[in-house]
């Protein structure tokens, strides 16, 4: 080879060029996702007719939805006047008679304020814990709940006074969302409490006791994490708190009450139905379940043989168990394990079982984030001197966390899913629960399909919402810019 | 070899004083039933610069991270600073926020930006107020000189930028004895000569330091003692330029044949 051969020297550099046309815009769009081969264009064609066929089944029955009726009979009369003898239509008019059922079960009519504002308070200490922080954002959630909150106060009925209670409790946390947003999380903190007064009502001392349980656990365990260490510390406190939760608590109340007699009617848990069990259910054992999961998952990876050992047990038992033997455990054989005075309510033993059920799952999910993580962040952290604590809580946890998120997400939707099965344990869910209970009524008798539209509509906006925002917050914690 | 180090060394402040910092005596490590480390007797003495070399799987890394106790050692004796590494793990928090350690890998905090990388360990471990802290950060990203990435996420930084943040982390906690993992061994050459320099200048101001590492060059230009390994042991150690010119081991002579041989 001769070096005149393979000398080159470009003297000038050609512009850029437009694409060719089958390579941009629709045609490319078109070629590409629709008819790029004879097997990918029939299949495109065989899917448009399938699409066509249900449409043209479905969408005469959706139109033909009669509104305006009280029983599934006048429904079939309205649609047979409209469309002729043949045609179906759907009978919504059930569900604008039956609607607060599915909503509320048997929940005393002149007390709907109270769902509807536990439900306000309940997104509202969701803010900081989605958005922490966000003053814009955080205050936007207050306000747009709030003003969703009226409108739905006003639509159960509510009187006067109980409305302006409701617009005064919002009003204080939008102003604490403008002034200090951080603060919201204050709302978070005391909202089991509030939100399981607001419920069930009786004594407002009730909760506070409960609550001040937390605050003699929160007490202890500060005195004594120095001396004693976190874990045992943790032990201590718990062991104290739970002697003033099954003790102490039920004197000091009761004297309180009787001074001080305050509290809301109270409402029996078989009252509870339709999605508010639903969201009782589901939000209280996905916010317990994740703390749970995350010291399950520390567990299992611990070095310590008897925590490990622990931990590992009840992961495998209870994934190894189905839900449904949960929830009759639960409903049946709970109450023998416990002292005999204790009254412990059916919602509240389904609550803890779902919460262990859910734990363990997460718990797995948060074990694949831990175990995704390579050696040398922990080695990093240990080099730097943090302590184990302030290692899982300032490096491990918040990445294993990220990695996890689907994971734990997907959990989540499954758990609040998952809460439907309580119907076999009595309870009214809204699937088949309340159902049931319509169906039972001789004006519904035969409704299919429409209850379970509706229940089906309301079970996909919540999950689908979940799953967008796990997809955000994906999103916004990227940090490895590859 | 010694490309990578272009610049005059200075002296001055390199002294080594009759303080013992690290003191090692007959320690054993076993990793199962394999024995990584046998019988290791090595004096520190404060402001020494040591270079440990050696082929892979000689031990040379286990036995710096037995230093700070990422590993474990199963006999004998380590004192760092004068406390003695037991299972008390008030003793291993004391030593490990004394001595600062750079690893091969960075191992940098992917989801915080460099300034909560370098303040984290100040301000939990230390307890130093945030803005202290800060500026204390800022400095020594000024010494490694990349004060302008502070907000960055580790992820968006090359190599050689990651690792001079490192040891700016490190650096962060004022530690008196510094251990290095083989600190440039996952980076490209154009980036070694970066992190050499900053390893260089924190020499120049008396760091106690213990580098494993296959830069034979800064061997020869900042060390006062280059240790030998193999096989768990410590085969030879001599000040670089006997240890270079005069090998007494048929072993080591084998190795730096190996090594400098092309």
């Amino acid at each position: 080879m001769t070096e005149s051969s393979i000398a080159f020297a470009r003297t000038e550099m050609l512009p850029q060029q437009e694409p060719p046309l089958s390579e941009r815009g629709i045609v490319k769009w078109l070629h590409e996702n629709l008819f790029s081969g004879w097997m990918n264009s029939i299949l495109t064609l065989l899917g448009l007719l399938s699409v066509f066929l249900i449409v043209k089944r479905a969408l005469p029955w959706l139109l033909y939805g009669v509104w305006d009726a009280n029983s599934l009979a006048e429904c079939r009369e309205a649609v047979a006047a409209m469309a002729g003898p043949d045609a179906h239509g759907a009978c919504w008019a059930m569900i604008r008679e039956r609607w607060h059922q599915f909503l509320f079960g048997f929940y005393p009519m002149d007390q709907y304020w109270r769902p509807v504002l536990a439900f306000a308070l309940m997104i509202v200490a969701l803010a900081p814990v989605l958005y922490y922080g966000l003053r814009r954002i955080n205050m936007l959630m207050v306000g747009i709940v709030g003003v969703l909150m009226v409108l739905a106060l006003i639509g159960v009925g509510t009187d006067a006074a109980h409305l302006l209670v409701a617009v005064g409790v919002f009003a204080a946390i939008f102003a604490v969302a403008a002034a200090a947003p951080t603060k919201l999380v204050w709302v978070t903190i005391l909202f089991p409490a509030v939100g399981f007064f607001l419920l069930w009502g009786g004594s407002v001392w009730g909760p506070i006791g409960a609550l001040a349980g937390f605050a003699i656990f929160g007490a202890v365990w500060s005195l004594l994490q120095k001396k004693l260490g976190v874990v045992v510390a943790a032990g201590v406190g718990l062991v104290v708190a739970a002697m003033w939760w099954l003790v102490v608590q039920t004197k000091v109340t009761t004297v309180l009450h009787e001074f001080l007699p305050a509290g809301l009617p109270s409402v029996d848990s078989d009252q509870f139905g339709g999605f508010l069990l639903a969201f009782v259910i589901g939000v209280t054992a996905i916010a317990a379940s994740l703390p749970l999961g995350i010291l399950l998952a520390l567990g299992r990876r611990s070095d310590m043989l008897l925590v490990k050992t622990l931990s590992v047990g009840f992961i495998e038992f209870i994934r190894g168990v189905p839900l449904i033997t949960m929830l009759f455990v639960a409903s049946l054989l709970l109450q023998y394990f416990l002292p005999p005075q204790t009254n412990f309510d059916l919602i509240l033993r389904v609550i803890i079982l779902v919460t262990l059920f859910a734990s363990a799952y997460i718990a797995e999910v948060i074990r694949g984030g831990l175990a995704a993580l390579p050696r040398g962040q922990y080695e990093a952290a240990d080099a730097l001197g943090l302590d184990y604590w302030q290692a899982q809580r300032l490096i491990i946890m918040p990445q294993a966390l990220k990695i996890s998120i689907p994971g734990i997400v997907s959990s989540f939707i499954g758990l609040f899913k998952d809460t439907t099965l309580v119907a076999l344990v009595g309870l009214a869910d809204p699937l088949q629960g309340i159902t049931k209970i319509v169906r039972a009524d001789i004006n519904w008798k035969g409704i299919y399909w429409e209850p379970l539209i509706f229940v089906g509509v309301i079970f996909f906006i919540v999950c689908f919402s979940m799953s967008r925002y796990s997809m955000y917050l994906e999103r916004k914690l990227k940090r490895d810019h590859r | 070899m010694s490309e990578a180090i272009n610049r005059k060394v200075d002296r001055s402040q390199m002294q080594v004083s009759d303080e013992v910092a690290i003191e090692i005596a007959r320690m054993n490590k076993w990793y199962g039933t394999f024995h990584v480390l046998r019988d290791i007797d090595l004096t520190v003495q404060r402001g020494e610069r040591i270079v440990i070399a050696g082929p892979s799987g000689s031990g040379k890394s286990t036995l710096i991270r037995c230093i700070n106790r990422l590993e474990e050692h199963q006999s004998g004796k380590i004192v760092v600073d004068g406390t003695e590494l037991t299972s008390d793990l008030k003793n291993i928090d004391k030593v490990r926020s004394e001595v600062g350690m750079v690893f091969q890998h960075f191992n940098l905090f992917p989801h915080l930006t460099i300034l909560e990388n370098l303040t984290l360990a100040p301000i939990w471990v230390r307890k130093t107020p945030r803005k202290e802290a800060e500026e204390t950060a800022m400095y020594f990203l000024g010494k490694v000189k990349i004060p302008e990435q502070a907000h960055k996420y580790p992820g968006q930084l090359s190599g050689g930028q990651q690792q001079r943040v490192a040891i700016a982390r490190s650096l962060c906690m004022r530690p008196r004895i510094m251990l290095f993992d083989e600190p440039t061994s996952a980076l490209d050459p154009e980036m070694i000569k970066e992190v050499l320099d900053t390893m260089i200048e924190l020499a120049e101001e008396g760091m106690t330091m213990l580098c494993v590492t296959h830069e034979m060059g800064f061997a020869q230009a900042v060390a006062n003692r280059v240790i030998f390994m193999d096989q768990g042991q410590i085969v030879e150690q001599n000040e670089p330029y006997e240890f270079f010119n005069n090998p007494k081991s048929e072993r080591t002579k084998l190795f730096l044949s190996q090594i400098l041989g092309h």
